[in-house]
């Protein structure tokens, strides 16, 4: 063999053996954020942790129920706003790909995906919170504008990949065009499109930025939507920068609990892909 | 004495500038089976899809001149009541795959909103599947998705779900191109059968198709309709040199 072919070959390997190693430390980090967040943060979760609030400093066993219950409103609500506007869209510019109007819808949203989210929340603060105060339906608007990009997209992406002939053959036996998408479009693409809402709850679910200036945070049990409500984020963002050791150890377990939904979302996602994918 | 079912008069379409079927005049008779020949890119196809008005979803596509269905005219009509009374058999099998072969059947049905009782609905079922001779095959899996079924079966399927709709036309485009030689003689039989009910127009790049189940063959070039004619007529002694120089083989 000559040497030319010789070290085309090696070459060859060492292109392959760098894409693997680079594959596979892609999850060290990743590996990294949970071993230390687990070993700082397991010995902080028990049942008072998840049942109590806010504790004043000093006093011993503080929880973070009144974030965990503010975070499920705010991102329920988020996700009733944005979910329903989301598929909407997706279906208008899956079904109509080269329309004006499409266009420019397209490129809003995948600017809307890139603006950074304390911007966002910004707006949310001069639409909700300068007229009503804070609240926490300021925040879940401001999270639902950060939703409606993924939803948008997945759900275009998705009946982009749903072939014709299914569209044809619901057109044909004479279906109106909300049947042919109600019926026969979102069903077939279900697993796309919630795979798509799923991840888009899992990418909000940590957002802190433009929760600072429009949910608030407060130390209470609360279910007003109408006042400042906490969160999860917050509430790490909160205890982390405190000075007092206490409320340190608490920014660890609440870092815990809001990872280990992130990754609950994450695996939902995946069983939801496999289970409910539709064989063409 | 034959009635005419589908009429087409000076029928014209396009795609945007592009001028695919030209001027297209032609009488169709009642339960006759009529083959639409022709070499690819003929404008066979886009005049098939423009009886049951399926030619105009496709982006920039746009139809001049005439269409009559038992005297009125489809371009006027709701192209949903058309495509009610049109049924269409597709090039590959398209089965919903969400659907059980039960549901597929009575899919314009179903996903039109139309209730029928329980009865009404095993009766379409069975029958059109009977229709197609698909019953015995699959009536043990009826629960089973359209798509379990091989590709014959499925566009037997297919057949079934648009005749499950009880239409007076049947529109077939290229409809055994996807199958293999047993499934496509068996689909081919149908065809003899499902004209004692229906209209069948069914375009085929299929010469030896086209001579076997047809009544009567248009052929069209370059988007005329260059002769339409009974088939024996047509491919015993074609009129038109086109015809015979694409009967003969000199193009395909």
């Amino acid at each position: 063999m000559s040497t030319r072919i010789k070290y085309r070959i090696g070459k060859s390997t060492a292109f392959q053996a760098l894409t693997v190693v680079l594959s596979a430390s892609c999850v060290i980090p990743l590996l990294a954020i949970l071993f230390y967040i687990i070993k700082a943060g397991i010995t902080k979760i028990n049942w008072s942790f998840i049942t109590n609030v806010e504790k004043p400093v000093g006093e011993m066993g503080g929880g973070v129920a009144h974030a965990l219950l503010g975070s499920i409103i705010i991102i329920l609500m988020a996700a009733l706003i944005a979910v329903p506007i989301g598929i909407m869209v997706g279906i208008y510019l899956g079904e109509n790909k080269t329309s004006k109007l499409a266009y420019w819808s397209r490129l809003s949203v995948d600017i809307l995906q890139g603006v950074p989210s304390i911007v966002i929340g910004i707006v949310a603060y001069i639409w909700m919170v300068k007229p009503f105060g804070y609240s926490a339906i300021s925040g879940s608007i401001a999270l639902s504008i950060m939703m409606l990009p993924i939803v948008v997209r997945s759900t275009e992406e998705t009946l982009k990949l749903l072939p014709d002939s299914l569209r044809e053959a619901a057109y044909a036996l004479g279906m109106p065009f909300h049947r042919v998408i109600l019926k026969v479009i979102v069903p077939c693409g279900i697993s796309g499109i919630l795979s798509g809402v799923m991840l888009s709850v899992a990418r909000i679910a940590g957002e802190t930025a433009p929760l600072l200036f429009t949910a608030f945070g407060c130390q209470f049990l609360s279910a007003d939507i109408r006042k400042p409500m906490e969160t999860l984020p917050h509430v790490v963002f909160k205890y982390a920068i405190s000075p007092y050791n206490e409320w340190k150890e608490l920014a660890w377990g609440a870092s815990l609990i809001l990872l280990l939904w992130v990754l609950l979302l994450n695996i939902i996602t995946k069983v939801i892909t496999r289970k409910w994918k539709v064989q063409l | 004495m034959e009635s005419t079912i589908v009429k087409a008069v000076n029928y014209n379409s396009y795609f945007g500038d592009n001028h695919v079927v030209k001027n297209v005049s032609i009488d169709i008779p009642r339960n006759n089976v009529i083959a639409v020949m022709g070499p690819s890119g003929c404008g066979k196809t886009t005049f098939l899809r423009g009886i049951n008005r399926m030619h105009e979803l496709i982006p920039g596509a746009t139809a001049k001149g005439q269409i009559f269905l038992n005297g009125e005219d489809v371009m006027e009509m709701h192209p949903i009541f058309v495509r009610l009374k049109i049924g269409m058999v597709f090039q590959r099998p398209n089965p919903f795959p969400n659907l059980s072969i039960y549901d597929n059947v009575i899919a314009g049905y179903k996903l039109n909103g139309i209730k029928l009782p329980k009865a009404e609905r095993d009766r379409i079922v069975e029958h059109s599947l009977t229709r197609v001779a698909l019953w015995n095959e699959v009536k043990d899996s009826l629960t089973k998705k359209g798509t379990f079924l091989s590709g014959g079966q499925q566009q037997r399927l297919c057949i079934a779900r648009a005749v499950a709709m009880e239409p007076e036309v049947l529109l077939f485009d290229e409809p055994t191109s996807a199958l293999d030689p047993i499934s496509t003689s068996t689909v081919e039989e149908l065809f003899h059968e499902l004209k004692k009910n229906y209209t069948l127009i069914i375009v085929t790049h299929n010469m030896q198709q086209a001579a076997r189940v047809s009544d009567k063959t248009a052929f069209f070039y370059l988007g005329e309709l260059v002769e339409y004619d009974e088939t024996k007529q047509m491919f015993t002694n074609p009129r038109d040199t086109r015809t015979q120089n694409y009967i003969t083989g000199r193009f395909s």
